[in-house]
C-alpha cells in the first residue's frame, strides 16, 4: 500500500521533527516524527506527508550492483555460448 | 444655478473598489464597467479594424455587433466558430491567469481547425466582491494575449452573482475565424501509419495550477505553458506536410485527446514513452501527488497527426518556431479494432493509455 | 531522480527478463501472489507483466486498503458527512468507491455533504483548527504504512486538546490478511508471495517468517520500482527451483528485520486490536484491524457519533471478493468492462487505481487474458498469453 517515494532531506526545523525534502527539484514539507535523528542529505521514503524510513545508500548500491552483476554475468554467458537466445 | 456638474458620473474606484450586484444589473453601473474597464482594456485589439468604407471600427452599444470581414479572403474559404468557458481556480497562477487562458483557449480551438482567428467575444460572470483591480489585471492580460494572437475582442456581456456563488470570475469566449479551401483537419482523418507529433513538454499547465493549490515549492517553478498556437499552426500548414488532425491536449491531457482521435477515426495507436518530453519538475511533482502527467492539462501544446513521409519536414518547421522547439514524434497510428491507445513504457513493457476516468484525484496508494 | 530512475532502467530490465527466462523450468507453473496493491499497480503501469516468462503467473492479492473497505464503513462515512456541521476529510482514493443507495462520497458531496480531499492526515488537523465550530472527521484507511501518521496526528490532537477532531478508523493489518488468504477453504495454489514494500519498512521482515515456516511458502519482500519486482520474482523462482521456503529481502535499502520500531511503538500507544473486522471480499477476520485505545476514545468517531456497523453485501454478480482472494481474475467477472468500468464502478476493485480490475482495465486490456485461476481445476501446462510467448528481448 503505497504511493511512497524516496526524497532527499534538504532542511530541518529547530525541533528536528519536520522539514523539507526534495524530489527532482520539487520541494515539500514533511514530518520526521516517525524517525530518529534525521540529518540533511539523508534520503527518506515519504508517504502521506511523513518520512517512514531512511534509505541506506550502501544497500541501494548493492541492490543495483546485483541487477548489474546479473547483466555482466549474462553478457559473458551470451558471448560464451554458440547460440544466442533462450 | 444647480451646483450639479452636467453629465458627471463619479469614476469607478479601480484600486480599492469591488464588483457589486449593481454592476450586473444592466444599469448605469454596468455601463460604467464597460466604459471604464472593458473598452479601455480591449481598445488596442481593434485599432486595426476598419469598415468597408474606410471608417475605423468602434464598438457600439447595440444588441449586436456588425463586423467587417477582411478583404481578399480566398474563394471557397469557410468560417469556423468555436466557444469555450473558463473556470480556473486560482485566477492568477504561475505563468498566467484566467484572462490569458480564455483568449488562448479559443484562439487555439480555431487554430486546431487550421483557421485564422479574427474575432473573440468575452462574457464575464463575476462574483460579488471581486476586486476591480483583479478585473483590470485580467482584462489587460486578455488584451495582451489578443494582440499577440492578432485577434480583436469585439463584444461581450457581464453578469454578477452573489458572493459565494462563483470562483471570483468565470469567462466564456466565442471565436470566429476562417479556413482556406482544401484545409480539412478533423479527428476522423487519422490513417494507419500516420506519425503522431507533439509540440513540446507536457503537464506544465495542470501542475502549475495544482501545485499552487497544494503549496508545493519548486527550485525552478513550474509555470503554465499557456500560449496562442495560431502562428505555429500557420507555419505547419505552410510546410507542405500532409496534416490529418490537430488537437490541443487541454483537459484530460495527451491521453484523452489521443483516445478521442482513435475512437473518431476507428484506429489504434502505439506510443513510445521514452520519446515524450517530460520536464523533471513535472515528473517529480506528479510522483509526489500521485498523478499521471499524460492526463494533465496543457494550454500551449498541440498534437499533430501527419503522413509518415512528411514527419521530418513537419518537425523541422515546428522546431524553427518558438513554440515548437522541442517538437518530436511520439508514436504511430496502428490498425486496431479495439481502438486502444497503447504505449511502450520506458521500462520496456507495454501498457494501455485509457481515457481519463472521472477527475484526476490524487492518490496515496 | 535518485533512487527512482536507476530502479527503472530498461537495459537492466531486459537482462533481468532474460535471467528469468533462463531460470524458469519449462512446463512448470510459478504462481506468485503480489499482496500489495501498489505492486499490482506497478506491474501494470510499467508493463512488467510483458517481461515475465509465460510460466510465471502473478495473482493479485488483497493489499489494496480501498478495495477491502466494506460498504458498510463507507455508508458510515457518507452518513456522517451528510450531517450538518460535519466536515469529512478523506484521501482521494476513497471518494468514488460505490456504497449503498448508489452513493459514493463524491456523489454525497454533490448532494451537499461536506467532503474534503486531503493529501495527509495533517491537513485534516489543520481543518479542525481552522473551523472550531465544525466537527472534522478524518476517514482513516490503510495498512501499516499509513497507520503511524494517523497515530501521530491523534497524539497531536490529544496534546492540543482539540475539541472538534475525530477519526473514523479503518486501519487494517497485513499478516492477518495473508493468513486469511492462505487459510481459505477454496484453496488458491500458490508457490510464493511477493511481500509489500512500504508496509515492510514499518513492520520489518520478521512477521513474514511464520508464512515461510507454517505454509512452506517462499516470501520475498520487494521494493516498489519495477526492477525491484523483477528481481524479487527471480528470487522466488530460484527458491521454488531449489525447494526452499525462506523469507528474503530484496528491499534491503529501506527494510530491516525489525522494521521501524519507533513507528510501531507510536501505533501501539494509540491503537489496539479489534476482535474482528469485516473485510470486503474476505468476510470477518479476527485480530485484523485496529481501533483507538480508551485513552483516545473521544477522538473515535464511532463512539463520538454513536455509529453502528452494518454489514452490506456486494452486488450479487460482483466478483471483487474472489478476485481479492486470488481465486478469480477480472476478466472472469460478468460485470467487468460492461456495466462495471472505472467511470461507473460496481465494486471496489474497479475504483481504486490499485485494484486488480482497475489496473487491468486501465493498463492491461490489450493483453489477452491468461487462463483463469479457477481453484478447482488443476492448471495443466503453462498459462498461455496471446501477447507474448517469449519475453520481449531486443
Amino acid at each position: 500500500m503505497c504511493l511512497a517515494l524516496p526524497a532527499r532531506v534538504i532542511s530541518l526545523d529547530a525541533t528536528g521533527q519536520s522539514g523539507q525534502v526534495d524530489l527532482g527539484g520539487v520541494r515539500k514539507a514533511v514530518s520526521f516524527a516517525l524517525l530518529d535523528e534525521v540529518v540533511v542529505g539523508d534520503h527518506v521514503i515519504v508517504h502521506v506527508g511523513y518520512a517512514l524510513s531512511r534509505l541506506d545508500p550502501d544497500e541501494a548500491a548493492q541492490t543495483l550492483a546485483l541487477f548489474a552483476d546479473l547483466a555482466a554475468h549474462h553478457a559473458q554467458h551470451v558471448q560464451g555460448s554458440s547460440e544466442g537466445g533462450a | 444655478m444647480s451646483p450639479a456638474k452636467p453629465g458627471y458620473v463619479r469614476p469607478l474606484d479601480l484600486k480599492q473598489g469591488r464588483i457589486d450586484l449593481t454592476h450586473g444589473a444592466g444599469g448605469r453601473a454596468s455601463h460604467q464597467l464597460v466604459q471604464e474597464v472593458f473598452h479601455p482594456a480591449f481598445a488596442r485589439t481593434w485599432t486595426h479594424l476598419q469598415h468597408q468604407n474606410g471608417q475605423p471600427w468602434q464598438p457600439g452599444s447595440d444588441d449586436g455587433t456588425v463586423l467587417p470581414m477582411p478583404d481578399h479572403l480566398p474563394a471557397g474559404h469557410r468560417l469556423v466558430l468555436s466557444t469555450d468557458a473558463h473556470v480556473v481556480s486560482p485566477l492568477f497562477f504561475p505563468g498566467g491567469d484566467i484572462g490569458q487562458l480564455a483568449v488562448h483557449g479559443t484562439v487555439n480551438d480555431l487554430a486546431m481547425m487550421g483557421a485564422t482567428p479574427l474575432y473573440l467575444t468575452a462574457s464575464f460572470i463575476l462574483e460579488e466582491g471581486l476586486p476591480l483591480g483583479d478585473l483590470v489585471r485580467i482584462t489587460r492580460s486578455m488584451a495582451d494575449a489578443a494582440c499577440e494572437a492578432g485577434v480583436a475582442i469585439v463584444t461581450g456581456d457581464t453578469k454578477v452573482v452573489e458572493r459565494g456563488k462563483g470562483d471570483g470570475a468565470y469567462i466564456s469566449t466565442a471565436g470566429l475565424g476562417w479556413v482556406a479551401p482544401g484545409v480539412r483537419l478533423s479527428g476522423t482523418n487519422a490513417q494507419v501509419g500516420d506519425a503522431i507529433v507533439l509540440s513540446g513538454p507536457i503537464g506544465e499547465h495542470g501542475l502549475a495550477v495544482l501545485s499552487q493549490r497544494e503549496g508545493l515549492q519548486f527550485d525552478s517553478p513550474i509555470t503554465s505553458d499557456t500560449a496562442p498556437l495560431n502562428g505555429l499552426v500557420k507555419a505547419m500548414l505552410g510546410s507542405g506536410a500532409r496534416l490529418r488532425v490537430l488537437r490541443d491536449p487541454t483537459r484530460g491531457g495527451v491521453a484523452t485527446s489521443l483516445n478521442e482521435i482513435a475512437a473518431a477515426s476507428g484506429v489504434g495507436m502505439m506510443l513510445d514513452e521514452a520519446a515524450i518530453p517530460l520536464p523533471p519538475a513535472v515528473q517529480g511533482a506528479s510522483e509526489l501527488m500521485g498523478l499521471d502527467p499524460l492526463y494533465l492539462a496543457n494550454e500551449g501544446k498541440l498534437l499533430a497527426l501527419c503522413h509518415p513521409d512528411d514527419v521530418n519536414t513537419l518537425l523541422t518547421t515546428m522546431r524553427a518556431h518558438p513554440l515548437g522547439g522541442q517538437a518530436c514524434c511520439i508514436g504511430t497510428v496502428t490498425e486496431d479494432p479495439h481502438h486502444f491507445v497503447q504505449m511502450r513504457t520506458a521500462f520496456g513493457g507495454c501498457r494501455m493509455l485509457d481515457w481519463l476516468m472521472g477527475d484526476p484525484l490524487p492518490r496515496i496508494c | 531522480m535518485k533512487y527512482v530512475s536507476e530502479f527503472r532502467d530498461p537495459t537492466l530490465a531486459r537482462h533481468l527478463a532474460q535471467k528469468l527466462a533462463d531460470a524458469v523450468q519449462p512446463g512448470r507453473p510459478y504462481r506468485f501472489m503480489e499482496f500489495c496493491g501498489g505492486h499490482t499497480h506497478a506491474l501494470a503501469r510499467y508493463g512488467v507483466l510483458d517481461l515475465l516468462p509465460p510460466q510465471v503467473q502473478m495473482i493479485h492479492g488483497p493489499g489494496c486498503p480501498v478495495c477491502v473497505l466494506p460498504i458498510g464503513r463507507i455508508d458510515m462515512a457518507i452518513e456522517l458527512a451528510s450531517r450538518p456541521g460535519v466536515i469529512l476529510a478523506s484521501y482521494g482514493d476513497t471518494l468514488r468507491v460505490p456504497a449503498s443507495k448508489q452513493l459514493s462520497l463524491i456523489r454525497a458531496r454533490a448532494q451537499g455533504a461536506d467532503v474534503r480531499i486531503v493529501y495527509a492526515v495533517d491537513d485534516a488537523l489543520a481543518l479542525a483548527r481552522a473551523h472550531p465550530d465544525r466537527e472534522v472527521v478524518f476517514l482513516a484507511i490503510g495498512f501499516e504504512t499509513t497507520t503511524p501518521p494517523t497515530a501521530v496526528a491523534l497524539q497531536t490532537a490529544l496534546r492540543e486538546d482539540l475539541r472538534n477532531f475525530s477519526v473514523l478508523c479503518n486501519h487494517v493489518l497485513t499478516p492477518a490478511a495473508m493468513h486469511a488468504i492462505l487459510d481459505q477453504s477454496e484453496h488458491v495454489p500458490l508457490d510464493g508471495l511477493v511481500g509489500p514494500a512500504h508496509v515492510s519498512t514499518i513492520i520489518g521482515t520478521q512477521p513474514y517468517e511464520v508464512f515461510a515456516a507454517r505454509y512452506s511458502l517462499p516470501v520475498v519482500i520487494a521494493g516498489f520500482e519495477p526492477l525491484d519486482m523483477m528481481q524479487a520474482i527471480l528470487m522466488l523462482v530460484q527458491q521454488v527451483n531449489q525447494g526452499r521456503a525462506e523469507v528474503e529481502n530484496e528491499f534491503t535499502r529501506a527494510v530491516s528485520h525489525q522494521g521501524n520500531t519507533r513507528a510501531q511503538a507510536l501505533v501501539h500507544e494509540v491503537f489496539e486490536l479489534r476482535e474482528d473486522f469485516a473485510w470486503r471480499g474476505l468476510d470477518r477476520i479476527p485480530h485484523s484491524a485496529l481501533r483507538l485505545r480508551p485513552a483516545y476514545a473521544r477522538f473515535d468517531a464511532e463512539l463520538r457519533f454513536g455509529l453502528h456497523d452494518r454489514s452490506v453485501p456486494d452486488h450479487p454478480q460482483c466478483l471483487c471478493g474472489p478476485i481479492l482472494r486470488g481465486q478469480r481474475q477480472p476478466v472472469d467477472c460478468k460485470l467487468f468492462g460492461t456495466v462495471c468500468t472505472p467511470d461507473n464502478p460496481m465494486g471496489a476493485c474497479m475504483v481504486s487505481s490499485e485494484g486488480a480490475c482497475a489496473a487491468h482495465y486501465a493498463y492491461g486490456r490489450h493483453r489477452a487474458p491468461t487462463a483463469s485461476t479457477e481453484a478447482s481445476t488443476p492448471t495443466s501446462g503453462p498459462p498461455t498469453s496471446a501477447a507474448t510467448t517469449e519475453p520481449h528481448i531486443q
